[in-house]
């Protein structure tokens, strides 16, 4: 580790790791810390990504690829089910990866490119010069020491606190923390071609349950209601318990899980004077799946590209670093994270009846015919009951 | 006071993020609270585990 880089960048997970590769092989002296002694461990996620998404950033490749899922499943509260096939389910289905070894791969690629690395160093506090972000104080390995930067990415995760060091509010509220358990269970009876999910107020009020196949007779079975919802007896473990005693009795759990998953909208502005936000510490989790991977590595790749031209013009300011805000903002995923936060604002209102309701009707439709505002509108049509609801949703969509 | 139960903890970090003080912080293998707390309690909601608890002293 140097003193000085252009760049430094805070967290080794998915965002970290595509941040750093792309700023070093566009030239940049990068150095890359992770807190924690490894990579990739403890896991914190259900590890699902589609398809087309995940080859945007690496080939996929058999060593960190656990299963390749077919269909998806929607299990309404009284059991209607949803089936969504490979060209229905767009990206809720793909590849169950094993993230273990896949944030090891992207961390080791960005090392390749050229970037340092050192773990079991934390950021603890910004180094700030006339306003402006420039570098970190951390502690590596219980020694402090100084790395000074031209610019800083905070990659650090739904625990990021960097950001909020140099004056970006990152506190998520209570209501959208999805508080999360999930067990990797083996010798299970499973479809492993499916990824299934379970709804209703009695198995995960406000969320859902998932079971995530890994492999024949093996899956990740997990469990997120928001933290308003938690009570004592009755907190997100408590649930996965009463999930798991219900469908996997004779199951076994070889590794337990425990995560927080922001399902707010994203930070208003995720630059400052040399400082960029990427990945779940930037909020952009998807609103309605939860899922953060593709968009932390599509946060840190574009963080990577403005970083590097910033760095050469010589120019690391707020005004500068803007075109990534508004560049990530403005992108297929900016616009979906709206729509989709509009579209999970619309869904944990519904009761069970209502739920159950929708299930039925959507079961009976051909998904290939409809876009989602022909599909509301059909919705509609045939629950006038849920006419108000469904209204609103159609309105906050147009 | 807040009571962090480290043999319940699994390191998650939703505490962190929904805490308005920015009092907690994940070091490399354990959660530690700073002097900011205001005992407010969120956090202790946020846990899927239950292993915060706000204790009053009086
Ligand atoms: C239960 C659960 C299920 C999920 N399921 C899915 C899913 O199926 N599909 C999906 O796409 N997403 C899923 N997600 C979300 C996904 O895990 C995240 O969106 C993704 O990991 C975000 O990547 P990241 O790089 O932004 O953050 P992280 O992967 O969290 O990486 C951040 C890194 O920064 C490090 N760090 C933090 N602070 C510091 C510091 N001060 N100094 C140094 N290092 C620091 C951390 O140790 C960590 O390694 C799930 C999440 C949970 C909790
Ligand atoms: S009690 Fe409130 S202030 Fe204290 S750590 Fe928890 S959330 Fe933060
Ligand atoms: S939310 Fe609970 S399990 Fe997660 S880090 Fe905080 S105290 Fe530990």
């Amino acid at each position: 580790m140097k003193t000085n880089y252009d760049l430094l960048v805070i967290g080794g997970g998915p965002a970290g790791a595509i941040a750093a590769k792309t700023a070093a092989e566009a030239g940049l002296s990068v150095c890359l810390i992770e807190k924690r002694p490894a990579i990739g461990t403890p896991v914190r996620c259900a590890e699902g990504i589609g398809k087309d998404l995940l080859k945007e950033f690496i080939e996929p490749d058999e060593r960190w690829i656990s299963a390749d899922i077919e269909r998806a499943k929607i299990i309404a509260p009284n059991g209607t089910a949803i089936h969504l096939e490979q060209d229905q389910a767009g990206n809720e289905v793909g590849y169950i990866l094993d993230r273990k070894v896949f944030d090891r791969e992207l961390v080791w690629q960005a090392a390749e490119a050229g970037s340092d690395v050192a773990v079991k160093t934390r950021a603890v506090a910004p180094i700030m010069e006339r306003g402006a972000v420039k570098g970190a104080r951390v502690i590596s390995c219980g020694a402090a020491r100084n790395i000074g930067a031209d610019a800083v990415i905070a990659a650090d995760g739904v625990e990021s606190k960097f950001a909020r060091w140099a004056g970006i509010d990152t506190t998520v509220p209570l209501r959208e923390m999805m508080s999360c358990a999930q067990y990797l269970m083996t010798d299970i009876p499973i479809d492993p071609a499916s990824t299934d999910f379970y709804l209703g107020n009695e198995i995960a009020p406000q969320g859902y349950a998932w079971v995530f196949p890994k492999g024949e007779r093996t899956a990740n079975v997990g469990i997120g209601i928001p933290g308003s919802k938690n009570r004592d007896g009755g907190r997100a473990r408590d649930y996965l318990d009463r999930f798991v005693a219900k469908a996997f009795p004779g199951g076994k759990v070889i590794e337990c899980i425990v995560g927080g998953v922001s399902v707010c909208r994203p930070l208003s502005c995720t630059v400052a004077d040399g400082l960029m936000v990427v990945g779940d510490a930037a909020r952009v989790v998807d609103p309605v799946t939860g899922g953060g991977i593709y968009n932390a590595m599509f946060t840190g790749r574009l963080a990577g590209t403005v970083v590097a031209a910033c760095v050469s013009a010589g120019d690391c300011s707020k005004d500068a670093l803007m075109q990534y805000d508004e560049g990530w903002r403005t992108s297929h995923m900016g616009r979906l994270l709206e729509r989709n936060y509009k579209v999970k604002e619309f869904f944990i209102n519904l009761s069970d009846p209502q739920l159950n309701a929708l299930a039925e009707s959507i079961a009976s439709i051909d998904l290939h015919e409809f876009t989602v505002m022909a599909l509301i509108k059909e919705l509609i049509k045939r629950n006038p009951k849920m006419l108000f609801e469904l209204k609103g949703l159609k309105d906050s969509l147009s | 006071m807040l009571n962090i139960n480290r043999d319940v903890c699994g390191y998650c970090g939703a505490c962190v993020a929904v805490c308005p003080e920015g009092a907690l912080e994940l070091i490399d293998a354990y959660l530690s609270v700073e002097g900011d707390c205001i005992g407010c309690g969120i956090c202790a909601r946020a846990c899927p585990l239950g292993a915060l608890e706000v204790v009053h002293e009086d």
